[in-house]
């Protein structure tokens, strides 16, 4: 079985069936994951680079752990002491680096369209691991593989994805991934912070929690930075967590338990409280150990099929 | 130089005549216009049969990056690209390193136009409208007017202040030169790169509302009805509200005119998808509605103008990630064909009309001699080919630089040759 495109660039315009390739490909590696020996050889021989020009810890190690444990030879960069802090263009950078002969490329960017960019000018697999406010497409496959795991199918599933949708590369590939596998997306957030027309993409728009919770199977709750304030979207954190703040009394008002997710790093109690983020609803750190499994399937499915 | 226009179709909003005829010139100045005119002596024939005849066609806005700015584009090699796109004169926007905010530079870029090119394209340099275009203090517009500017505008940037405008539209209105505004209210702007909407929303990009634009028309058009002496122009006009503002104004007889890019009234924000950072451009694209409405406007004399708003940046400039690219597409040697084939061939807009939005429109808001043709007048000239099917291909531009989203663009209708201040330029072998 082989992937329709030989880049990962989102989830926008995959299609169900490839989808569901990676899912079920991230479900055998997982189990994999549960070995004691860790390690399978499919990608030994060849190298991967992470370009990461944004800061990214769990991202960047979740893909080196993925690559290692596949055998492939990683390299890893960053921005700060590397020469685009020199003044080198990505286009440069890039093509430098596949000088030295890389075989895919992992890259994390805080421009929207970076990744595609690159899938332009070098020959590599290319995977985006975040581009602005674009697209996440390991994260968005991980929340789906996480959903999936454990409510067996994401068919009527019901998710609403709460906070700043509008710089949110997580809620994009979110929004994509799961309507083409069936589930009925939402959002709420603040006026300010749910972008134009996004009830275009097929989801509805929320402003008050207490108007979604009662009608949905999982929340993702968004990190908010702090510097969305300062930028005039909202008058202040202890505002934010009042009313969009995701709190066990809010959620105790549903009949039925919600899950809870998060793509970390979590501001605990702010757009999470502590006590829902470590309950037994939240499955935040299985989506950290199903974020390895997901970034295997997609590396190995596309380092496998040229 | 001798020329014998023979059987061309002489379309002329000024005179208002449109008929088949024989046009003669001698030493570059019309010496017969009539059906069968006898040739002048030594005249190169140049047969015009199911070709049209205009009056040289101006670009109202147009950067020719001269001075300071030699690597993306030089008054000569934009001359050029005006030429080959049909245009007899083009006016430069004061956004140049110097800025065109003194008299010297006026004069300097002036007087390189008639250097370059044998001097075939007239060149207007649009002088600032405040020193350094930094909306602080008034540019010296008496001086700049009197050394050859046609218009004012801080292009590339709004003039932000109410009060600098105010003052800029009552100083300007002294000489009857007009304000030419860049429209963007900024605080809705910054950090944006293509329209907001549902585009941006997918994409994930920082978005430019379009009301961003619509306010700062409608707060110029509140400051002309008070200045109500003022000229105002809006440049690159690209929402729908933005034109029903202008009508409204229009009714009102307000002194205010406006121009479309071709861009505007042919591409939409969907282009962004992928990415290409030659979709770039201030005004971004805005949706199928506003695409619309920019034809309608024009179609119903909302729409002065049309001018490219020719922006020239270099390859290794553009070929970066799409948020941090440069603002700006060429647009001189495609305009014609693009408004050949978007407005009159989906009959949007009659050849007159066409031909009054490129050349005697724009010539009477920034108070250009009218193109007479009739014996006596130098002869300025742009021939056309209606019917020409061509593709297009950025590598054959002529301008130094390459920035379009039009390259493959099957388009019809191009110029084939110019006459202006004694010289010609005839066009043959055009790509496809």
């Amino acid at each position: 079985m082989k992937l329709h495109s030989r880049n990962l660039l989102g989830l926008e315009g995959v299609s169900k069936e490839d989808l569901t390739l990676i899912l079920d490909t991230a479900a055998s590696f997982k189990e994999v994951l549960e070995r004691p020996i860790k390690k399978v050889p499919p990608l030994q021989g060849k190298t991967i680079v992470n370009l990461f020009f944004e800061s990214s810890t769990r991202t960047r190690i979740s893909f080196e752990l993925a690559e290692r444990r596949l055998s492939a030879d990683v390299v890893s960069f960053a921005a700060s002491g590397s020469s685009v802090s020199k003044g080198e263009t990505l286009k440069d950078t890039a093509r430098n680096i596949e000088a030295m002969k890389i075989d895919m490329v992992v890259i994390r960017h805080a421009a929207a369209g970076a990744a595609h960019f690159l899938s332009r000018v070098v020959d590599a697999n290319v995977i985006n691991a975040g581009d602005g406010a674009h697209e996440h497409p390991t994260q968005g496959l991980l929340d789906m593989y996480t959903l999936r795991e454990k409510y067996g199918s994401l068919e009527g599933l019901r998710i609403c994805i709460v906070g700043d949708i509008l710089h949110s590369r997580v809620a994009r590939s979110n929004i994509y991934g799961l309507r083409t596998m069936g589930a009925k997306v939402s959002v709420c957030g603040p006026a300010t912070l749910i972008p134009k027309e996004i009830e275009r993409l097929g989801v509805e728009v929320y402003h008050h929690l207490e108007e979604v919770i009662p009608h949905v199977d999982a929340l993702n709750v968004l990190r908010i930075q702090l510097e969305r304030q300062q930028s005039g979207y909202f008058p202040s954190l202890r505002e934010y967590h009042r009313y969009f703040g995701v709190t066990k009394e809010k959620v105790a008002k549903a009949s039925r338990p919600i899950t809870i997710m998060h793509p970390g790093p979590i501001n605990r109690d702010v757009e999470l409280s502590a006590d829902l983020a470590d309950s037994e609803h939240s499955v935040i750190l299985q989506q950290v150990t199903n974020g390895v499994a997901a970034r295997m399937a997609v590396l190995y499915l596309l380092g496998t099929s040229d | 130089m001798n020329l014998h226009l023979k059987g061309g179709r002489l379309i002329d909003p000024v005179s208002g005549k449109d008929e088949s005829l024989d046009i003669s010139i001698v030493d570059g100045r019309i010496d017969q216009v009539g059906a069968s005119v006898r040739p002048g002596p030594k005249a190169e024939l140049i047969d015009l049969k199911g070709k049209i005849i205009a009056p040289g066609l101006i670009d109202m806005h147009v950067h020719l990056r001269e001075p300071g700015f030699e690597h993306k584009e030089t008054i000569e090699t934009g001359c050029t690209a005006a030429a080959y796109g049909g245009f007899t004169a083009v006016c430069c926007m004061p956004n140049t390193n110097p800025a065109i905010d003194d008299e010297s530079v006026v004069r300097y870029v002036h007087g390189k136009g008639k250097q370059v090119c044998d001097g075939i394209v007239d060149v207007y340099p649009i002088g600032a409208a405040t020193k350094g275009r930094a909306g602080k203090e008034l540019a010296p517009m008496a001086e700049l007017a009197h050394a050859g500017a046609v218009g004012f505008s801080d292009d590339g940037s709004p003039i932000v202040s109410p009060d600098i405008m105010r003052r800029a539209l009552e100083y300007s209105s002294m000489y009857g030169i007009p304000i030419i505004q860049h429209a963007e209210e900024s605080s809705l702007t910054h950090g944006g790169c293509m329209n907001e909407g549902f585009t941006s929303t997918r994409l994930g990009m920082p978005g430019i509302p379009p009301v961003a634009e619509e306010l700062m028309v409608s707060r110029d058009i509140i400051l002309l009805r008070y200045v109500p002496k003022a000229r105002y122009h809006v440049a690159h006009v690209s929402t729908k509200q933005t034109a029903d503002l202008v009508r409204k104004a229009k009714k009102e007889k307000l002194n205010v005119t406006c121009e479309v890019t071709p861009h505007h009234f042919t591409l939409t924000d969907q282009v962004v998808d992928g990415f290409d950072t030659s979709t770039k451009m201030n005004p971004p694209l805005r949706t199928a509605d506003d695409v619309q409405a920019m034809k309608e406007a024009l179609k119903d004399g909302t729409i002065d103008v049309i001018a490219t708003d020719h922006a020239p940046h270099t390859i290794d400039e553009k070929e970066v990630e799409y948020t941090q690219a440069p603002f700006g597409i060429v647009g001189l040697e495609t305009a014609l064909g693009l408004a050949v084939t978007e407005l009159v061939d989906q009959k949007y807009l009659m050849w007159y009309q066409l031909i009054e939005k490129l050349s005697s429109a724009p010539r009477a808001i920034l108070s250009l001699p009218p193109i007479k043709i009739e014996a006596g007048a130098v002869a300025n000239l742009t021939l056309i080919d209606p019917l020409k099917e061509w593709v297009v291909d950025t590598t054959a531009f002529h301008s130094k630089s390459k920035n379009s989203p039009f390259h493959g663009r099957k388009l019809k209708g191009a110029p084939i040759g110019i006459v202006n201040n004694g010289r010609k330029m005839l066009f043959v072998n055009r790509s496809g």
